[in-house]
């Protein structure tokens, strides 16, 4: 193949390519320019979201109240505790993963071996909790009444806890049937039906003298806006038009659709990037185990896919914080 | 920042513990206040924001550095690699923001002062 080669005599002269002012490898800086631009992405998302936030600043839903659910302890208003463990979790794979890349420096195998499979598992640890978030977003706990104008209207008790819809329904026989592809003479599919029929709701509604309205419309001290009894029997006689149960793309039981679409599209898209980032991780600890990086003398794809796991870790602070906590 | 990694292969370990307490304070403090939500901190505002966004804010920002410096070890970078890295992100990223919550503000009001009625 000698021929093929064309040899200018100038390989490691600055001509020939042999400077680098930036000291870092090819590889590295291409990993850094797509995290860049990468991060760019995910801010172009977040920034959309604070957009979304503003326009509905005075409704937009109260975080602790959405995401308050703990393994193994129904019905308990645990605010934040699981999110924080997330986070813990994802941090600590970082921390891993950073001590991967030391062992590496050092050409220890052993030890880079031990801490990218803890990394790894750590990342398989995080995508199973985003999961188990995700389908208790879907869910939903207490359900919620939509009015004609697309707005959210929640059941609490005289202590502002919340009621679920299975407590305020008056069951009713009914003759609504779902459609279904098989039932049809034409090919078509009727929407889903809900468990309650909003009759059954304004029915049950009227005899439950303990439970009120509570729109979405945030009062000075940032709680949701509670209507007495006669506002609220008067409110869902008006206005109340379907049942909205768990969340979905177009409409949720929590408040503004968009706070859904937001949540779904960046936890989703962050989350596709763990299940990626452990996806190469798993192929670069398989390539530790088989002894690549020894023979090649440098651990450097390592530090590689850690720049890449610490990114994604990067991404979910900010997550956290703009999602949770403000 | 005396860490070069091409150059140098000695241990970080300490270095990488202590960072690891630090970003755990940290979310322990963000946890701790945003269930607690103490109520001086959430009804004081400071440019249109409560305290209690900005004490969250400004430590996000906090544990941005420690992750960005010591995990993907920017600290060890020459200076123009870092900053092409920080500035380029950082004037994009504040330039951004700036536009589309100022945007978002202003659609906000139209909506509250509007004589449309969109909540029919």
């Amino acid at each position: 193949m000698e021929a093929t080669v064309v040899r200018t005599g100038t390989e490691g002269k600055t001509w020939g390519g042999g400077n680098d002012p930036l000291k870092a490898s090819y590889g590295k800086m291409m990993m850094w320019f797509f995290i860049v631009s990468d991060a760019l992405t995910f801010s172009g998302f977040l920034a959309a979201y604070g957009f979304s936030r503003f326009k509905f600043i005075e409704s937009w839903p109260i975080a602790d109240e959405v995401f308050n659910h703990f393994p193994f302890l129904h019905g308990v208003d645990a605010p934040m505790y699981y999110v924080a463990l997330m986070t813990f979790i994802l941090i600590f794979s970082s921390v891993t993963m950073v001590l991967a890349v030391d062992a590496g420096h050092q050409l220890k195998k052993g030890k880079v071996v031990f801490y990218m499979f803890l990394t790894i598992i750590g990342g398989v640890i995080f995508l199973g909790s985003q999961a188990w978030e995700w389908k208790n977003f879907i869910q939903g706990t207490y359900g919620a009444v939509k009015t004609e104008g697309g707005n959210i209207l929640q059941f609490v008790d005289a202590e502002g806890h919340r009621v679920a819809l299975a407590d305020v329904a008056e069951v009713m026989s009914t003759e609504r049937v779902e459609n279904t592809r098989a039932s049809g003479v034409w090919f078509q599919q009727g929407e889903a039906l809900p468990n309650y029929t909003i009759e059954e709701i304004k029915a049950g509604f009227a005899n439950r003298e303990d439970v009120v309205i509570r729109t979405q419309k945030l009062t000075e001290e940032g709680e949701k806006t509670v209507l007495s009894r006669e506002e609220s029997l008067a409110k869902l006689d008006a206005e109340a038009v379907s049942v909205v149960e768990g969340a979905n793309l177009t409409e949720n039981e929590y408040g503004v659709p968009l706070f859904a679409d937001f949540f779904f599209f960046i936890t989703g898209f962050h989350g596709f990037h763990v299940l990626s980032g452990v996806l190469i991780n798993i192929i670069i600890f398989f390539n530790v185990v088989i002894g690549t990086y020894e023979r090649r003398g440098s651990y450097e794809m390592v530090e590689k896919v850690g720049l890449y796991w610490h990114f994604v870790d990067l991404v979910w602070v900010f997550v956290f914080t703009f999602f949770y906590l403000v | 920042m005396a860490h070069d990694t091409t150059h140098q292969h000695e241990s970080n370990t300490k270095r990488i513990w202590s960072v690891f307490v630090i970003l755990s304070i940290l979310t322990i403090v963000e946890v701790v206040l945003g269930i607690l939500k103490p109520g001086f901190l959430v009804h004081t505002d400071f440019l249109s924001m409560s305290i209690l966004n900005w004490i969250f804010i400004i430590l996000t920002i906090f544990k941005a550095y420690y992750i960005a410096w010591a995990f993907m070890h920017l600290e060890g970078e020459t200076k123009g690699l870092r900053r092409a890295i920080v500035w380029t992100a950082v004037f994009l990223i504040a330039y951004l923001i700036f536009i589309l919550l100022t945007e978002g503000d202003y659609i906000f009001e139209v909506y509250r002062t509007n004589h449309v009625a969109w909540d029919f």
